[in-house]
């Protein structure tokens, strides 16, 4: 505890009007303390005057970084400082992780709303099962073609990385046509965004896992220009991963939305 | 918490990639599993959509659920790739899941939605 | 993320201060490198000045909100007031309430929280820099953006829980809601994105040594509120964007004549809202966590059982939600759930109170200022936590909402809790932070004026709550006012009188910041012998911190580098061994010839800045969104493609001019 300046060496910066005072007992240069709570006596305060130095002595062992334990650490976290994953891909999954919030919240309000619209417009009125189970197929296998795409960058196969990546996008831009076609033809049979509150719901919930599916058609084709330039090799091949994490993502919760509003009959 | 198992050590479950010297992120299963995996995928999809056309009584809702989430798991845990990996992933990642199935179906449940 | 090495001397003295000229970014733009100035500041990615910039923007809320605040409580002080009209009183308690949660104790929180939670861990820098800036600018215009609102046409006005269906447009015409919901989205991503990036940080950027269970309280707290975070900000999202769709739409979700149901808002809302709460009071409990053990002179008692009960409190605070809707018709057995677990909530609060008064029992206590604040928190929020309990008990709670009871719990609870850590944070970190100690003289006064203030202002709403003035309300009559010793008319004038008083404190706290910047001198590096790795820097810090990582081998480990323990047995006999300055020093000495850090950019504030773009789009003219939008993808792109750190060139003196005939010397372009 700094108190106006005593122990301090004379040749410091001011240190003792730098401290407040806050009226404590001066330093206690002998050690009385022998209870057994922690208490801080002011022991083994420093001469005045002395610059301060490093003692490398056995009393001191606490202070020194041994030059040895300044070496690389382990390679895999083994020093209880880091769990040794990569930090790009513990994001993306805290990511993911909260994404399940977000849609829980649009798939929840969808539910709880399902049932509320005229007669005419309903769920099971206005479902083209067929076609939405095509759909759901080509994400589905967007997801295959996704992890071949991964598959083939780790092992450094860049032409086919690429195509796997190529037609991930393709499927994928498939889904969402897919998916445009659905709500113009929806809308044309009277089914606008504000008709109902199954409408709104419906539109909002799959609006915006259609514009997930778009961003991550855009990552995708990044991927590819990034893979042409040569700018994924090694370390940072990671990054073909993470999008495709983001991309399953996006498939798994179209896999719950597929169920729940689709194939449940309301 | 601190678990620093690294990817490097885990378990391959006979599931490596051939011969990779590195030994790194090569786990997992090989792209001809992959493609298993995904018409696997594809059955259950065929499955819960036929039942949507065969009238199997009270059967129908748990019998889609499972479906559901059996292809929920198993792309999570495959594709990707969450089951080889830090354990780490798997609890952040079924942690906000859990949360949030915990906290929408207790609202859902206030508006009786269960009780229909 | 390791990054490009700059040879570093091997004693370094100083910040390195590299010089001026930029080179390309993208071939177009030049990297920012400079290393004082306003672009050293707009462009940083350091967290510690990222640290300040929130530190600062949230004080200006705070006065912002004051401000409101000081509005409201003259309109109530008398009867009949006349200072606002009911419509401009009813944006002031929104906004009041929306600068107050949103805008200052978040982000305050940040700012101790990205200043100090890399320091603690005994690292360089957050996970992710750019993303760090990229959260703050994001906040920052996100919260001008809703204070714009005042002057287009009127502030939001439903409550800052904006409740439907009034909420909608028939009820609130002016473009206030709109730009309240969209600035909060904004706000919400910044939130979003800093909770990432604490997270990975906490969890891969701890030094060697530093287990988890040996990271400070603080830190613990800080990681808490980011998983918090993490979940929270997508429900809220939700809920705005539904309210966004509805108001600008014309989506139906929350209007009851088209079969809507206005507890789905109330749901979505206090899913967020709940845990929010926490949010805001979690870091509170880690700077007195840091503060009281310093100032007891004692390690804090019972580290694990602070740690696990903030878990724990984290983790119970998303089953008690509805505890906010009582009384909205939800039934009986949803009500009697959400009572117990209330109930059951108080248990880990209860606990974290008791380690504090333990680790002062026996102590050798320091009546600092920041202890002062510290103490006044154990107090204060005991208070807040008491009416709190008595809310849990759902039929009491029936008479309690919406009266000034409740006003005088979540005041206590968030004035007491949040607000009087933030004080004791900043006199403790002071000296840290700007190498000065703010003056000891002046923060009493200033600490008792707020507690007499704060007292003064939210004790007798205890009174008027159970005498049934309610909220939002922005005016009271004589007749209804009640005799004796409950006559809410002296109640209201005692608070309104200890608003002002309480003004005057903080008025004070704005004093003692210039007293200190001019007149005081340069603090020591250790003024109050603290316990944590923060301690073992410079004051301020350097840019990269520390000049050679430190191990750590204990909790406390300043603490332990500093004394030594050569009792016998069960005897605790402390002997220093060591000051801050050889500790200092001796790392100096052995400091890393190479140091990795990120350098700044252009991109975070240029993509946080497309996003208030969108949003006066989405509110007036849709063209100006699109316009947004492209500066978005642009600038995500632009950022996707820059290396996190400058080419070698950018740090080569200035090219001479052509024709000077001069060699140049040392560029590596």
């Amino acid at each position: 505890m700094s108190d106006a300046g005593a122990g301090r060496p004379a040749d410091e910066k001011t240190p003792g009007e730098g401290a407040p005072d806050l009226g404590n007992e001066p330093a206690d240069t002998t050690n009385t303390v022998t209870e057994t709570i922690d208490e801080i006596p002011m022991g083994g305060v420093p001469e005045p005057g002395a610059t301060p130095t490093v003692d490398t002595g056995e009393e001191r062992t606490h202070l020194t970084d041994m030059p040895e334990e300044t070496a690389d650490r382990d390679a895999h976290g083994g020093d209880a400082g880091t769990t040794g994953i990569s930090n790009n891909k513990l994001a993306m999954w805290l990511f993911l992780g909260s994404e399940c919030l977000l849609f829980g919240g649009l798939i929840s309000t969808y539910m709880l709303y399902r049932g509320r619209h005229s007669g005419s417009l309903g769920p099971d009125q206005i479902y083209d099962l067929p076609f939405t189970s095509v759909s759901s197929f080509v994400l589905l296998m967007s997801s295959l073609t996704m992890v071949l795409a991964v598959s083939s960058v780790a092992r450094g196969d860049i032409r086919n990385t690429k195509l796997w990546l190529c037609i991930t996008a393709l499927l994928g831009a498939t889904f969402v046509g897919g998916q445009v076609y659905e709500f113009t033809t929806f809308y044309r049979e009277g089914l606008g965004f504000t008709t109902s509150l199954f409408s709104s719901s419906f539109y909002t919930l799959t609006g915006f896992h259609g514009v997930h599916v778009t961003v991550g058609i855009i990552m995708l084709l990044a991927l590819v220009g990034m893979v042409s330039r040569d700018r994924v090799t090694g370390d940072r091949s990671e990054v073909v991963e993470l999008v495709g994490l983001y991309w399953h993502f996006v498939d798994i919760v179209w896999i719950v939305i597929f169920t729940l509003v689709y194939l449940i009959p309301a | 918490m601190s678990t620093s198992v690294s990817e490097h050590q885990h378990p391959s479950r006979g599931e490596d990639l051939a011969a990779d010297e590195f030994g790194e992120h090569h786990h997992g299963a090989t792209d001809k599993q992959y493609i298993i995996i995904a018409l696997i995928l594809a059955a259950i999809t065929a499955g819960e959509v036929s039942i949507s056309y065969i009238d199997v009584g009270p059967l129908f809702l748990p019998a889609l659920l499972i479906m559901m989430v059996a292809k929920f798991v198993t792309v999570v845990s495959y594709f990707m790739h969450l089951k080889f990996d830090n354990r780490i992933f798997t609890f952040l990642f079924y942690l906000g899941l859990s949360l949030a199935v915990f906290v929408y179906c207790v609202a859902l449940a206030t508006f009786q939605f269960f009780s229909r | 993320m390791a990054i490009i090495e700059r040879p570093v001397p091997a004693t370094v003295a100083g910040p390195v201060a590299p010089t001026v000229t930029p080179s390309s970014s993208l071939g177009v733009f030049r990297r920012p490198v400079t290393s004082s100035g306003w672009t050293s500041w707009v462009f940083t990615v350091d967290h510690k000045k990222i640290g300040i910039m929130y530190g600062v923007s949230a004080m200006v809320f705070f006065l912002v909100g004051g401000i409101e605040a000081l509005l409201i409580r003259a309109q109530l002080a008398a009867a009949d007031g006349t200072v606002l009209t009911a419509d401009v009183y009813n944006q002031m308690f929104t906004m009041h309430a929306t600068s107050m949660v949103f805008l200052f104790a978040m982000p305050m929180a940040a700012a101790f929280g990205n200043y100090f939670l890399p320091l603690q861990l005994g690292a360089r820098d957050v996970a992710f820099p750019r993303i760090n800036a990229f959260g703050f600018w994001s906040f920052l215009f996100g919260a001008i953006f809703i204070n714009t609102s005042w002057i287009l046409g009127g502030a939001a006005d439903g409550g800052w829980f904006m409740y439907a269906p009034n909420s909608g447009v028939p009820f609130s015409p002016t473009n206030g809601i709109d730009m309240w919901a969209v600035g909060l989205v904004i706000t919400g991503i910044a939130s979003q994105t800093g909770a990432i990036n604490l997270i990975v940080t906490a969890l891969n950027m701890r030094t060697r040594g530093m287990s988890l269970m040996r990271m400070p309280v603080f830190t613990w707290m800080i990681l808490v509120v980011q998983f918090l975070l993490l979940f929270a900000i997508p429900v809220i999202t939700v809920a705005l964007t539904l309210l966004i769709f509805q108001r600008q739409f014309g989506a139906t979700f929350f209007s009851v004549d088209a079969g809507a149901d206005p507890l789905l808002w109330q749901h979505l809302f206090w899913i967020f809202g709940h845990p929010e709460v926490y949010i805001l009071v979690l870091p509170s409990f880690g700077i007195i966590s840091e503060v009281l053990p310093v100032f007891s002179r004692k390690p804090l008692f019972g580290y694990p059982f602070v740690v696990f009960s903030g878990a724990a409190i984290g983790f119970v605070g998303w089953g008690v939600w509805a505890h906010h809707m009582f009384a909205s018709g939800l039934g009986p057995v949803s009500v009697a759930v959400f009572s117990v677990s209330t109930m059951v909530i108080a248990v880990p609060t209860g606990v974290k109170i008791i380690n504090w008064t333990l680790t002062m029992w026996g102590g050798k206590l320091v009546f600092s200022t920041a202890m002062l604040f510290a103490i006044g928190l154990v107090v204060q929020f005991t208070i807040g936590g008491l009416s709190g309990v008595t809310h849990s008990v759902a039929p009491s709670d029936t008479q309690q909402t919406d009266t000034y009871y409740i006003v005088a719990h979540f005041h206590y609870v968030l004035f007491g809790g949040a607000v009087l850590s933030f004080f004791a944070g900043f006199y403790y970190w002071w000296p840290k932070v700007f190498g000065k100690c703010l003056s000891e003289r002046l923060g009493k006064w200033n600490f008792w004026l707020m507690i007499v203030g704060m007292n003064m202002t939210f004790g007798p709403m205890h009174i008027t709550g159970l005498q049934g003035q309610p909220r939002r309300m922005y005016i009271w009559t004589e007749e209804r006012a009640g005799e004796g010793f409950f006559n809410i008319a002296f109640w209201n004038r005692i608070s309104s009188i200890g608003a002002f008083i309480l003004a005057v404190g903080i008025l004070l706290f704005l004093i003692n910041v210039v007293y200190t910047h001019r007149r005081a001198p340069i603090a020591p590096l250790d003024p109050w012998d603290a316990r944590t790795l923060e301690w073992m820097t410079t004051s301020p810090p350097k840019e990269h911190n520390f000049d050679s990582l430190p191990t750590v081998h204990a909790l406390d480990e300043f603490f332990h580098r500093k004394y030594e323990d050569v009792g016998q047995g069960d005897e605790h006999d402390l002997r220093q061994v060591a000051t801050a300055e050889e500790i200092l020093a001796e790392q100096e000495a052995n400091a890393d010839h190479h140091i990795h850090l990120p350098s700044p950019s252009y991109w975070p504030i240029v993509l946080a800045f497309s996003l208030p773009i969108i949003g006066y789009g989405i509110v007036f003219e849709r063209v100006i969104a699109i316009v947004g939008a492209v500066i978005l993808v642009l600038a995500m792109f632009g950022w996707a493609l820059e290396p996190s750190v400058a080419d070698d060139s950018d740090y080569d003196p200035p090219e001479p001019e052509p024709g000077t005939g001069l060699a140049t010397v040392g560029s590596t372009a």
